[in-house]
């Protein structure tokens, strides 16, 4: 319990935040790794998992390439895109975007798949055209199963950016090994706990933004029944 | 393939390695998820903070925990029962909701109809809630076993063997066929146990080999 507080201690000394490798700029790019990862992975998933949902096409090889992916090992891509692409951000954020793909491909169309057909028959029936189904109807109501695979990403990508301090990137791992190598037993728990508050705050806004995008039709019709 | 090879007992011993450190954290993660879960089901106050802690456990990174960890349990950080532990903790994460689901999953009209028979409460549990939440406790632990096999390799950058220490060797030996025969063998390996669920599901629930086509 002592190391703990030993760490805390770290954590909350004021000369171990500022600079260009202190806390606070580990921290946010720590968060723009994570950030950044989720925009390319999602620019690149969102519109195929809408195809997917939409048309009914090539779903059976997202659902395998969603669930194989869970057995693809963090440390291993990671270490191997940092062999390939040598060092730089390239290389970490390449194997961020592989490992974040998945849960998000996943989501996109599950979200679609969770419509009830019955709204999507009605909009039919009311001359909605395919363009219109989808965009008035699927989307926004597979926004929150899409929100929450944006969040498994995310968190995907914070555990993941803490390794790539291994390969070389930035982030808050690199005080995780740095204490490790220097046997300062403050400084790498300290970053681990670090590491873990920002996981649970991300965990925590991805919720908030879940919760947000429940279209309000869906929200007050759901109030109506329980009333 | 030459690297492969060469180097049959390293990789041998790599994969024992892997089985040791994962396989307990899965039988554990079952062990404790059943209760838990069954607690989670049985009281609706439980539900709420069970499946939230359930969550937030599952939203941190595991090399942290693997860190965090000996300072709570008195363990050194480079021994492999902070990764035993800690992936029986993710396990748990995830399995607590399966059971939870499966058990609320059980029609009411057979739990009713043992309750009549004059089944007591454990032997119902065993003989009538269990089997018919299994396909729903099986479904959560495959995907348990899956991760699990895969979050292994993470001990690696802190030195506990396991096939992760073909990607750390590699990298720093600046070998390619190292890294890619343990991203291989991992998902192969995930990939087997997924199956010997699926299998070990359809001997012990033979009801279930008609309708799980997978």
């Amino acid at each position: 319990m002592n190391q703990l507080w030993e760490a805390v201690l770290w954590c909350l000394d004021p000369t171990n935040w500022t600079g260009p490798s202190g806390i606070a700029a580990r921290s946010l790019e720590h968060l723009g790794y994570t950030l950044l990862a989720v925009a390319i992975a999602a620019a690149i998933a969102v519109p195929i998992g809408w195809w997917v949902g939409h048309t009914g096409k090539g779903r059976g090889a997202a659902v395998a390439l969603s669930g194989a992916a869970r057995a693809l090992p963090t440390l291993g891509v990671l270490t191997l895109t940092g062999l390939l692409l040598g060092i730089g951000l390239a290389a970490p954020m390449t194997a961020f975007v592989i490992l974040a793909i998945p849960s998000i491909l996943a989501a996109a169309y599950a979200g679609f798949e969770a419509v009830d057909r019955r709204v999507i028959d009605a909009a039919r029936a009311q001359g909605y055209t395919g363009t219109q189904v989808l965009w008035q109807i699927e989307v926004p109501l597979g926004l929150p199963v899409l929100v929450g695979g944006l969040r498994s990403a995310a968190l995907q990508v914070v555990a993941t950016a803490t390794l790539a301090a291994y390969v070389g990137a930035g982030g808050l791992g690199r005080y995780l090994f740095l204490g490790l190598k220097t046997q300062d037993y403050a400084m790498m728990l300290g970053s681990s706990l670090l590491v873990v508050a920002l996981a649970l705050v991300l965990d925590g806004a991805f919720a908030l933004a879940g919760r947000a995008a429940v279209p309000r039709g869906v929200t007050v019709a759901r109030r109506g029944v329980n009333a | 393939m030459n690297w492969v090879l060469d180097n049959l007992p390293l990789i041998a011993d790599r994969t024992w390695a892997h089985l040791a450190t994962s396989l307990p954290a899965i039988l554990a993660a079952l062990l404790i998820s059943l209760p838990l879960g069954w607690l989670a089901h049985r009281y609706r106050a439980l539900n709420g903070p069970v499946l939230t802690g359930a969550g937030l456990m599952y939203a941190i990174p595991s090399l942290p925990l693997f860190i965090v960890l000996p300072v709570l349990i008195g363990t050194g950080v480079r021994d492999v029962v902070n990764v035993v532990v800690a992936l029986t903790l993710y396990g748990v994460a995830l399995l607590v909701r399966s059971v939870a689901d499966g058990l609320d999953g059980v029609p009411p009209e057979a739990r009713s109809a043992a309750v009549a028979l004059g089944y007591p409460p454990l032997r119902r549990f065993l003989t009538v809630d269990l089997p018919l939440a299994g396909p729903v406790i099986l479904s959560g632990l495959r995907v348990v076993a899956v991760s699990t096999v895969s979050l292994c390799t993470v001990g690696a950058v802190l030195g506990i063997p396991s096939l992760g220490l073909l990607f750390t060797d590699g990298f720093q030996r600046g070998i390619l066929a190292e890294i890619l025969t343990g991203i291989v063998l991992t998902v192969v390996l995930a990939l087997a146990l997924d199956r010997l669920l699926v299998a070990l599901g359809r001997l012990a629930m033979p009801w279930t080999r008609a309708e799980v086509g997978a």
